[in-house]
């Protein structure tokens, strides 16, 4: 019988422990893909962020490190120094990323780091419950906004694309969504192409994905996918901010 | 070999390039800034790598990150700085990754002075990290031994994969003396660490198997072996790593327990103390964690006093009492805010606890 689909062997034969219509397993899947046609699973080095996602080292086939909460880039800069030949990446939730770890994430794009960093923005604490999180919309109800959040409680939702590449040596931004197979392949096509930008070295590179969280959001997975695609789509715009010449 | 005039912070820099120290991550406090200057320049010309961290948080993660690569990795700070590294140091300990990290510290509480303190005995001890772990930490009187001892803490770190301190006064830090500096070893190869630190994350086509280097346990029967693990790792450094120095102690009247800038004035003030016909001794402890309690079965009978010195409200009189077991009365003679007292101020107020005593 011929093959026609194999599961990627960047990904562990083992059930993940993410929810149903969560997208991290999908983002973890289309990165190990990318690394698996890459011929990169033996020679990367990933970060796992404190969220739900610090469990992909249960499933990523690859090296990794635990992070203290946020402080990913800073840990990926020191691998680096000491892996120079190695793909190395993190792979960070906003509360991580845009919360706690703002500090870290900005000056790891400042010093240009030679890493990727894969943000997956579900606007919500995950793992500790559905808290609001920098990225949760106005209006969007948490269980530390339970009415909805509001700009006078709370600001505006923080947009890590737009600041990122105001950043000189960030050189390669993106924002993606999970949203429809045909979205998918494209940030694949994004996460391969942030990768060739990394092996050339030319400075720090920046994938966010915005995600589904039906749990935390109290949707039904489908319901998760269009609030994606309608609201989340609508205030954080899905595109390329910044690639560099020949990429 | 020649001795060379050096600064202590800058001695302590190069000491830890000389143990083949690949990374050195930090961010500028005082009084320690010529360490983190001294690196700028020198650690890249050695083969290694330099970055100045955004702030200490990100320092110890940097730290962190290249240890679990397998670099060897050296880093600096001072009081408050090493407060904000408390998470890091705690998440290192549980991971099992080596570091060797240096306080060179001054007064408190909060930002406190930027003069010579003893105050971080608690921090460094006991630290402030959360959670079951234990830190081995080396107070270092001179240059020449904060050199010996950096330079030999790389090995120690490495060996029970856990970080260690060394904690100098800033006085140490500020100071210059004369130093034999120990041979360059060579920076370990991609291939040595895959060799040698088999644990390390270095791609999985370069070991057996998969390395992932985590502190997260969430089933609390596995939390728990893990940190029995390492309370076995800790039971075998409290036997191999106890150090100490003692001084006069065999008829001495009052016995002084001091480490650090303390130690060498409780030294003068024993000389001073010997000219007024009273004799005194020393216990140095050398390592603070593990605290040398044997050191205190060498004191001899005609001890009345045994007197904590230290520059800070006094943090190892706990350790020192507990050393004592009852056996002498224990005072205080303590400056703290950045102040350190003269050898004379010592002797003066040590006569005075002997009279206390006696009375």
């Amino acid at each position: 019988m011929k093959t026609i689909f194999e599961p990627t062997k960047g990904m562990l034969p083992v059930d993940t422990s993410y929810c149903p219509g969560c997208s991290h397993g999908v983002a973890h899947r289309i990165i190990m893909e990318v690394l698996e046609e890459r011929g990169d699973l033996g020679n990367t080095i990933g970060v796992v962020p404190i969220g739900c996602s610090i469990n992909a080292h249960h499933f990523m086939n690859i090296d990794m490190c635990e992070s203290t909460h946020g402080r990913a880039p800073a840990i990926a800069s020191g691998i680096r120094r000491v892996q120079p030949d190695k793909v190395v990446f993190t792979y960070q939730g906003d509360g991580d990323l845009a919360s706690i770890g703002a500090g870290e994430i900005i000056h790891a794009a400042h010093r240009g780091e030679k890493f990727t960093t894969f943000f997956i923005n579900n606007g919500i604490y995950g793992m500790t419950g559905g808290q609001m999180a920098p990225t949760t919309l106005i209006g969007q109800k948490a269980t530390t906004c339970v009415d909805g959040r509001t700009v006078e409680q709370a600001g505006m939702p923080l947009k890590m694309c737009e600041i990122i590449s105001q950043i000189d040596c960030a050189v390669f931004v993106e924002r993606v969504i999970l949203n429809n197979p045909a979205n998918i392949r494209k940030a694949k096509a994004v996460v391969k192409k942030a990768l060739e930008i990394q092996d050339a070295r030319l400075g720090f590179t920046f994938i966010e994905f915005l995600s589904a969280c039906p749990t935390n959001w109290g949707l039904t997975p489908k319901d998760a996918l269009h609030f994606v695609e309608n609201d989340m789509a609508a205030y954080y715009p899905v595109k390329n901010f910044k690639c560099p010449e020949g990429f | 070999m020649s001795k060379v005039l050096m600064k202590g912070n800058e001695a302590f820099a190069e000491a830890a390039i000389r143990g083949g120290c690949k990374c050195y991550f930090g961010y500028p406090i005082t009084p320690q800034n010529e360490v983190p200057e001294y690196m700028s320049h020198e650690l890249p010309k050695a083969g290694g790598a330099f970055i100045q961290a955004e702030s200490e948080l990100a320092a110890i993660n940097m730290a962190y990150g290249a240890a679990a690569a397998g670099g060897r990795v050296f880093i600096s700070t001072s009081s408050p700085g090493l407060a904000l590294m408390q998470e890091g140091i705690g998440f290192i300990c549980s991971c099992e990754v080596p570091l060797v990290a240096m306080n060179v510290s001054r007064g408190g509480p909060g930002v406190g002075g930027i003069q010579p303190g003893q105050a971080d005995y608690f921090q460094v001890t006991r630290g402030g990290y959360n959670g079951d772990c234990r830190i081995p930490v080396f107070a270092p009187a001179n240059i020449q031994e904060s050199v010996d001892l950096i330079y030999e803490c790389f090995d120690i770190a490495e060996k029970y994969r856990n970080p260690v301190i060394i904690f100098a006064d800033g006085m140490l830090g500020q100071m210059m003396e004369p130093v034999e500096l120990p041979p360059k070893k060579e920076i370990a190869s991609a291939e040595q660490i895959a060799k040698e630190k088999p644990w390390a994350i270095t791609g999985t086509d370069h070991h057996e198997g998969r390395n992932v280097v985590y502190s997260l346990r969430l089933q609390p029967d596995v939390l728990e072996s893990h940190v029995n693990h390492m309370f076995e790792k800790y039971a075998e450094a409290e036997k191999e790593l106890v150090r100490y120095k003692t001084q006069k102690l065999d008829d001495a009247e009052i016995v002084f327990v001091a480490f650090g800038t303390m130690s060498r004035i409780c030294a003068e003030a024993i000389e001073i103390l010997e000219e007024k016909g009273v004799k005194a001794g020393l216990i140095r402890p050398i390592s603070l964690w593990p605290f040398p309690k044997a050191a205190f079965d060498e004191i001899g009978p005609k001890t009345k006093v045994v007197i904590s010195t230290e520059l800070s409200m006094g943090q190892m009189i706990e350790d020192v009492k507990m050393a004592a077991a009852g056996r002498w009365p224990v005072k205080l003679i303590n400056r703290t805010g950045g102040i350190v007292p003269s050898s004379i101020e010592v002797a003066e107020r040590a006569l005075k606890a002997l009279e206390e005593v006696k009375a």
